[in-house]
């Protein structure tokens, strides 16, 4: 799965420790999302696209789809 | 949703508290394996009543402790509980597949000696820290 959490998180300056934080995981959880390691669950997607005020596609997608 | 995001606090101090919680039970656990294996020699002299006791409260605060690893579970991140979960699995695969060949070795007069359940615990315990140091670095 590919995401923008990168690129949204540098368009608000924010550190991966500051995302972490706001989305109450480790930074090692974010920095492994970011580089397509690990996959989020459902609800941490949601927590993230609700953060961010995007919808959940606009954030992640399906390899396949690309 | 995710048990997890309605515990209480951030995720720091709510892994600090689980953390110390399954450190409390284990310790605790280890310490009434000693008694239960040792009391009966050095304490209460093989008495039947104080030795099934001692067994109960063993067993109890075992199954704490395995309440305390579950709650800790639930208390970690979804990465971490992902890393923990593989290491678990990789322990318990081992444990078993290592476990019935150590058996059979003596079974079928290969070793001369008893396999010892304590061989087995310790095995297990390093493949659960090398799955965590694994799993750890795959997810750098």
């Amino acid at each position: 799965m590919k995401n923008r959490l990168k690129v949204l998180r540098a368009e608000r300056d924010w550190t991966q420790a500051k995302l972490a934080e706001e989305l109450d995981v480790s930074r090692q959880t974010i920095n492994a999302i970011e580089t397509g390691k690990f996959d989020p669950s459902l609800p941490l997607a949601f927590k993230a696209a609700r953060l961010f005020e995007m919808l959940i596609e606009d954030i992640f997608q399906d390899k396949v789809d690309s | 949703m995710n048990k997890q995001m309605n515990d209480s606090g951030n995720l720091t101090a709510r892994t600090k508290t689980h953390t110390i919680r399954l450190g409390f039970w284990t310790g605790t656990w280890v310490l009434s394996t000693a008694v239960a294996a040792f009391g009966p020699k050095f304490l209460w002299n093989f008495n039947t009543s104080l030795s099934i006791v001692g067994v109960l409260i063993h067993l109890g605060i075992g199954f704490g402790m395995i309440l305390a690893n579950k709650r800790y579970l639930n208390a970690v991140d979804e990465l971490m509980r992902k890393i923990q979960l593989e290491a678990m699995a990789l322990t318990l695969g081992v444990g078993l597949v290592v476990g019935m060949s150590y058996e059979l070795l003596e079974d079928i007069k290969l070793i001369s000696f008893e396999p010892e359940i304590s061989h087995l615990i310790m095995l297990m315990g390093f493949t659960y820290v090398i799955g965590i140091i694994l799993g750890n670095r795959r997810y750098q």
